[in-house]
This record gives C-alpha cells, structure tokens and sequence, in this order.
C-alpha cells in the first residue's frame, strides 16, 4: 500500500525545468538562432576539396565519354624506301595546335596531324545564357582517354578544352577581365567538321 | 607664430603667408581670417589658434591638444604637407580644429594574468564605470567577480539558471545586472558577492540586451531596460524589484536596448526595423526603416559618456560616499561635454552587411547608409569622444568611419576569423578587437595618419580559442577578454 501512495506522489510531481542541467556548448547573444558549421564539418569539407583536386575529379557536363583506342584515332603510314616500315601514325581525330607551332622534321615525326583536321575556333555554348559564340581556342587541357591525347591536342567528344572569352566580357570579383575559361566538348568533331562545346562556368 | 610681416614674393613654399580661418567642427569660426607661415608646424597652428581663441573668448585652454584638418587631410607635420602649394595664393584657407583628449593611454602589449574559474565558455565581461571592478558572465550561470589589485577571484555568484547572456554595470558602479537565457534577472553587489533582491522574471524568452537609465537623469539608478527574443522591453524598478512598464510593439526578438541621454529608449530589432520610444509613459516616436534584415547592435555617440556616469575621463573617480546629487552634477556635466550641443547619433549595424546613421531625437529619415562590409555588422561601438566609429563584421575586418556625417575612413584588416567585438580606448586612439581566430589585436588610430587601410599595431595571441568579450577599462590601464577557452585574461601595457 505504501509502495503504491509514493509511486502515485511521484506520478502527480511534475519534473519541474529547475531541476535539469545547464546544457553545454554555451554561446554568446549574438551567435544564439545562428546557424553555424561545427568545426568539424568545415574541416571535412576543405579535406574533400584537396582529395577532389588532387584526384583531378571536376564536375564536368559529360562525365563519362567512351574512350578512343589507338586503332581508332589513329592510322598507320607506311614510310621506308620499299614501304615496309609503319611506325608512323597519322591522327583521324581533330587536332588543336598552337600558334607558333612548328612540325618535327619530317624524318623523325612519329604522329602526323594533317592541316585539315586541324580546328581553331570552337561554337562555345554558356550554359544559364542559352547563346552560343565562336571563341578562338587556347588549348587542349584534357583529353579523358590518355594523356598522349592530351600532349598531342587530339580533341574528341568530352574533351575539357580553353577557349579565349574575352570577347564575353566577363569580370571577376576583384574587377579584373577574365580572357580564358574551360568547356567542354560535346560533339564528334571529326564527324560533324566543327567543335561544339559547352562552356564549364 | 603669426606672421605679419611675411614677405609674399619669396620663392621659397615654406615662407610664404597665407590666409588661413580656423573653423570648429561645427562649422563655427573661431574669428576672423589670418595670416599664416606656410611652413607652420602643428605647434605654431595650435599657438595662432589660442592666440585667436583668447581674443575672441578671453580664456582659452593651455593643455588642449588639437588636431588640424585642411579640405579633410590630416596636417600632420607642417601645413605645406597637407595643402598643394601651388593653388595656395588666391584660397583662403579653411583649417578645421579638433581638440583631441589630453591623456593618453598606453597601448596594451602582454597578458598580465590569465583567471581560470569559469567552468564554461566567458559570455560576457564588463568593468565598472570607476575601473574597480570587473565582471564576468559565463555559459555556467554563474557571475564572477575579480579583484583587480590582485588579478585573483573575488566572488563567484551563482542564482541563474541558465547560460549568463549580459551584464550591465548600473551607472554609479555599486550594482551589476545579469541576465540568463531562461529570461531572468538578477541583481549582484559588487562588494559582498550577495544577490540584490529576488530575481526579476518575466520576460518569456532568453534576454539579449540590458540598459540602465542613465545617472544624469536618475541618480539612484532605479530604473532598469531589458530587452528579450520575446519581443518586448520590460522596464524593470530595481530597488522595489518589480516590473515598471512593459513596452511591446516589435513584431521579433528585440536585439539591442539603449537608453539615450535625453530619456529616450532606441530598440533594434530583428523585424528589420529601430524604434525611439519615451521612456516616462512607453510610447512610441518613431520607428526608423531602412535595413533589409536583422538589426544586430545599436551605438549612441554619447555611449561611453552614459557608461562612465559621474566619472570624469582623465580626473580621479569621485569618493566612494559622495552624495547622490554630487554624482548626478557630475555626470551631467560629463554628458554634456560628450553631446557638444548636438543631437545624438544613433547607429545600427545589420545582418544586411550595412550600418546606417541616423539622429533619432529629430528625424525619421537617416543621415547616411554605411556600405562595405562583406559579411554580417556584429558590433559598432563610438570612439568616447563620438568623433570615429568602429564595426566589426564577420568578413574578418573593422572598419572606421567618421562619427558625423558617416564618412567610409579605413578598413583595420589583420584578423584571420569572424570578428566579434571591438572596445575603444578612453583617449579614443587606441582600438582593441576580438575575433573567432582567438586573437586580441590593438590598432592605433591617433597614428594613422590619413592611410585607409591599417595593420594592427600589436597582435595579442594567448587564448586558445573564440573569444567572445573584450572590454577596455575606462581608466585604460587594463583590457579584458573571455572566450570559449573559460579563462579571463587580463591585458596591460
């Protein structure tokens, strides 16, 4: 009986807000119904950033893009007095070069980029514009299926490339003229005989 | 040393004589237009000027330093300096003088003590108006007190229940308010230790700001402002210990309370907007409309004047018994050498990345609209003369502007992490700031010379994380500072 009156007194006691601890992580006024990163968080997230950068993985249109095989981008030429050596290969893909640039000589060239497939300017697509412009290219800066590709210039479908947007007119924060920028290429050039691109903003 | 017998075709820039009128910031001139070398030095401006004041007014001061201004450059070692020599002929020349703060105080350099005792992060941290004591309010509820001969613990007062948001020194130094984040209030005295009454509930909401009437207008400092997340202002009687009028009208949390000189009461709040209401029957003035979000904190020109109350800068405390009217005198005449016959300005500080100046008393509309920071105004604060303003943001920077007419002056850039809150010097040429990178910084402003953008003059590292309050005593003998590592630290020259 007795057992039963304490466990009704403890029932009718309410748990009254006194009694509870003062909670940890005590902030100033002016940080109170603020929204902020735990430390934690923010660390993480700059540690994700290095490992993405140094693993080169951007965030790019096209992520993934079938890769060209050798046999594929390239055909092999015959040279030699009787014709039998083929080491020489002639590239069947579109090609940037330079300016400036200046062929190896001819008896020690391995890889032929013909003048035809060799492309200069790029329909560059700015992706929230929706308008399209013809921008000098600058550069091959990535060709997804080898680095080869990439030192040779040979542009397919998901290569990153850098076109001069000077012509756009674009400024950065600090006010100074922004004159080159990345995009992407989304078409098969040597199919099409032009370089579509979507600019990488 | 004027110069009547100045020879006009002399080649040479420095002995040239120009006419020169000394006008006061106000616009008032000190007499009329004077001849001048035009190599004077700051001295020989300053011995042109009495000689000029005793002529006009019969007395003037000795001590009085002053800085001289011409077309809003700084004349810092002689006048050809600051003025281009060659369109000097034809002008009159405008020279605007300042009369500067005779003391100086010392720039602080080394932590002298550091006061563990809080068993959580240091919320807030106030010294009293005479400079005899120092207050701390920390996230454990409680409320210490610190012996500043000794730079040991002298109380620790525990009646919260609840984080220890603010604490505010009644004018007259002899009682400290705290407020919690469960809405209450309590009462402390400063030389027992011993709580003042029962603790003052009502507020529904955490209190995020307290004001005490100022002693010109009260001088048994009774009355009391706070102001809550629950958007109202309770004006609280605090020797009867009961609620004096209730002052509701903000549609969110009020943010910040200031009890202006001339009994007016300024509130910001997160409804974007600041309200001027009457202190005696709770009325609303005006409400002052511009900022797109949060009003954050609020600074009066005539802040430090209010907090110092019945002490006068550069002059010794007055006794510990004076009498209440002695102390009322005294503080009115303090109030009234900051306010130099001028109306208050008011400046609000936003999470829209602005601070705007307004003079509430007469007009509705703002003076100017402070643009430049990059991140969220955590805290402006008046130099003590009322001359600089200071706000510290969270873009990691404080910047300086003119007191007057809001006028962008530097950017004090140094800090590596949010910047929480800057405390001025008494001479108003020293600055301290606190920042989220655990570091105190001090930077000159006397010195800087018309440069807009300054390095600290010194670097105070020691805390080993946040620090949230800083505080410069008004003697300016010692800075406080306390942060999320719970220790106090104590800085001096």
């Amino acid at each position: 009986m007795k057992k039963t009156l304490r466990a009704h007194d403890q029932r009718d006691t309410r748990q009254r807000a006194d009694d509870q601890e003062v909670p940890e992580g005590a902030k100033p006024v002016y940080l109170l119904d603020r929204e902020d990163q735990t430390r934690a968080k923010v660390l993480s997230n700059m540690l994700k950033q290095k490992r993405k950068e140094k693993a080169g993985k951007w965030d790019v249109p096209i992520p993934k893009v079938r890769a060209t095989s050798e046999a594929e981008a390239f055909r092999a030429l015959r040279s030699g007095k009787s014709k039998r050596k083929a080491w020489k290969r002639m590239v069947t893909k579109v090609t940037f070069v330079p300016d400036g640039f200046t062929r190896k000589p001819p008896k020690y060239e391995r890889f032929i980029r013909p003048t035809g497939l060799r492309f200069k300017v790029a329909h560059v697509t700015h992706p929230e514009l929706k308008a399209t412009f013809q921008l000098p290219l600058l550069g091959v800066k990535k060709n997804p299926t080898s680095s080869l590709y990439t030192s040779l210039g040979i542009i397919t479908k998901g290569t990153v490339i850098e076109v001069n947007v000077s012509d756009l007119g674009l400024v950065t924060q600090s006010g100074k003229v922004v004159w080159g920028k990345y995009a992407q290429v989304t078409n098969c050039p040597e199919n099409d005989g032009c370089i579509n691109a979507v600019l990488l903003v | 040393t004027m110069s009547s017998t100045a020879d006009d075709n002399d080649d040479n820039g420095e002995d040239r004589a120009v006419l020169v009128q000394f006008v006061s910031e106000t616009g008032e001139e000190a007499g009329p237009p004077l001849q001048a070398l035009l190599g004077s030095t700051v001295a020989d401006l300053k011995a042109t000027l009495d000689a000029q004041l005793i002529v006009q007014s019969g007395d003037y001061d000795d001590q009085v330093i002053y800085k001289f201004f011409v077309d809003e450059a700084e004349v810092a070692t002689s006048l050809a300096v600051a003025v281009d020599c060659g369109q000097v002929n034809e002008r009159l020349l405008r020279i605007v003088y300042q009369p500067q703060a005779l003391f100086r105080v010392r720039p602080v350099t080394r932590c002298t003590s550091s006061l563990p005792g809080h068993s959580e992060a240091v919320l807030s941290a106030a010294f009293s108006p005479d400079s005899r004591n120092l207050a701390s309010g920390s996230g454990d509820a409680a409320v210490r007190f610190w012996d500043l001969s000794t730079e040991t613990p002298l109380h620790e007062c525990r009646g919260h229940k609840h984080w220890v948001l603010c604490i505010a020194w009644s004018p007259d130094g002899r009682r400290l308010a705290s407020a919690c984040k469960r809405g209450q209030i309590c009462l402390w005295c400063p030389d027992t230790g011993k709580q003042i009454g029962r603790p003052l509930a009502r507020h529904t909401q955490w209190v995020t700001s307290l004001a005490w009437r100022p002693l010109h207008l009260d001088s048994e400092c009774r009355l009391l402002a706070s102001a809550s997340k629950d958007c109202t202002v309770i004006l609280w009687d605090t020797i009867v210990g009961q609620v004096s009028r209730v002052i509701s009208g903000h549609e969110q949390a009020v943010t910040q309370v200031r009890w202006g000189g001339t009994d007016l009461l300024y509130t910001g709040s997160r409804d974007r907007t600041v309200r001027v209401w009457r202190a005696d029957d709770g009325a609303l003035c005006r409400t002052l409309q511009q900022h797109a979000h949060w009003v954050n904190t609020l600074a009066l020109s005539t802040d430090y004047a209010m907090r110092l109350g019945a002490n006068e800068p550069g002059k010794p405390a007055p006794e510990i018994g004076a009498p209440r009217t002695e102390l009322c005198e005294r503080a009115r005449r303090v109030y009234e050498a900051a306010r130099r016959d001028q109306p208050e300005r008011l400046v609000s500080g936003s999470d829209d990345f602005t601070l705007t100046l307004w003079t509430p008393e007469t007009d509705k509309r703002p003076v100017a609209r402070l643009t430049g920071h990059l991140q969220l105004v955590n805290d402006v604060r008046f130099s003590p003369d009322g001359r600089l303003l200071a706000s510290a943001s969270f873009d990691k920077s404080v910047r300086l502007w003119d007191g007057r007419t809001g006028k962008f002056l530097a950017t004090l850039l140094g800090h590596v992490g949010r910047v929480y809150q800057v405390a001025w010097s008494a001479d108003s040429r020293l600055l301290v700031s606190s920042s989220a990178d655990s570091t105190l910084k001090l930077w000159d402003i006397g010195a800087a010379g018309g440069k807009n953008r300054l390095k600290p003059v010194n670097d105070l590292p020691g805390h080993a994380d946040e620090v949230y309050a800083v505080d410069w005593s008004p003697d300016g003998q010692k800075v406080a500072s306390g942060g999320k590592d719970r220790e106090l630290k104590l800085w001096r020259n």
